[in-house]
């Protein structure tokens, strides 16, 4: 399998997510998280946060609408029949809080070929609305061999 | 510090809920049908819900969101509804008040996540 190397280095223009409280219990609910900070308002206020606060694999919710287009702009080439997710790295930083808005900016970092199957590396890297970094993750894809 | 082993059994229905709240709707996770026709047993676990199983094990350990500072994981093979899951956590070593902790997620018998590494605030009173 030829891959294309073209677009490595290609970033794609930022997407913004507005973090509902909602959406953060369902998000806790959906993963088993039974830390009140991220399910109890109360709770979250009492330690000093303006609402509730997002668990850490949240950054899936908020990076994937900037992921996605980076994902599938033929550009990049991905053949998504053939494409199995090999691994993940998110670092964290700023906690977030329903209420944010946190813009991420997706690049494509890195395409090779090794025994016929195609690497796929991107980067997210997410900004909440004070402009601190919330979270970057490294996303690797692979599309296996024809 | 030590992060205790979390086990977690999946319902027949969980795909579905993490589909809705993470926004992942590919077919091979939610229907059944789909699944078997691209040669998969039957619908699968996504990947980041199987890490999410291991960021919580890791916050349950630290004390809250605030101390898991990076999680790096390997997909190894593929999770499936209705059997039990176990995320073994092993503290490397803590340095600067940040453990180094080593992961594996197993499912009948098999590990379906290995090479994953955690890097969480040690609570002050471990």
């Amino acid at each position: 399998m030829a891959v294309k190397t073209e677009a490595v280095g290609k970033s794609w223009p930022p997407t913004t997510y507005a973090v509902g409280r909602e959406k953060i219990r369902e998000f806790a609910h959906a993963t088993g998280e039974t830390d009140p900070l991220c399910l109890d308002l109360d709770a979250a206020r009492a330690a000093g946060f303006d609402d509730l606060v997002a668990p850490p694999m949240f950054a899936v919710v908020y990076g994937m609408p900037a992921l996605a287009p980076a994902m599938f702009d033929p550009e990049v080439g991905i053949d998504f029949a053939r494409l199995v997710h090999g691994g993940q790295q998110f670092s964290w930083g700023e906690l977030v809080v329903a209420g944010d808005e946190i813009t991420t900016t997706a690049t494509l970092t890195d395409v090779s070929e090794r025994g016929g199957n195609g690497f796929y590396v991107f980067e997210t890297r997410s900004l909440n609305d004070r402009g601190a970094e919330v979270c970057t993750g490294v996303w690797s894809n692979v599309v296996r061999a024809a | 510090m030590e992060v205790p082993t979390l086990t977690v059994t999946p319902d027949r229905y969980l795909t579905v809920r993490y589909a809705g709240a993470s926004g992942d709707f590919n077919p091979i996770h939610i229907d059944e049908e789909f699944a078997r026709s691209v040669g998969l047993p039957g619908k699968i676990l996504h990947g980041l819900w199987m890490m999410a199983q291991c960021a919580r094990a890791q916050t349950q350990a630290g004390g809250g969101p605030a101390s898991l500072k990076r999680l790096s994981v390997q997909f190894r093979g593929m999770g499936v509804p209705e059997a039990e899951l176990t995320v073994t956590s092993t503290v490397r070593d803590e340095t600067d008040g940040i453990a180094h902790v080593d992961i594996v997620v197993e499912q009948n018998g098999r590990a379906i996540i290995r090479n994953a590494d955690a890097d969480v605030v040690v609570p002050r009173d471990a």
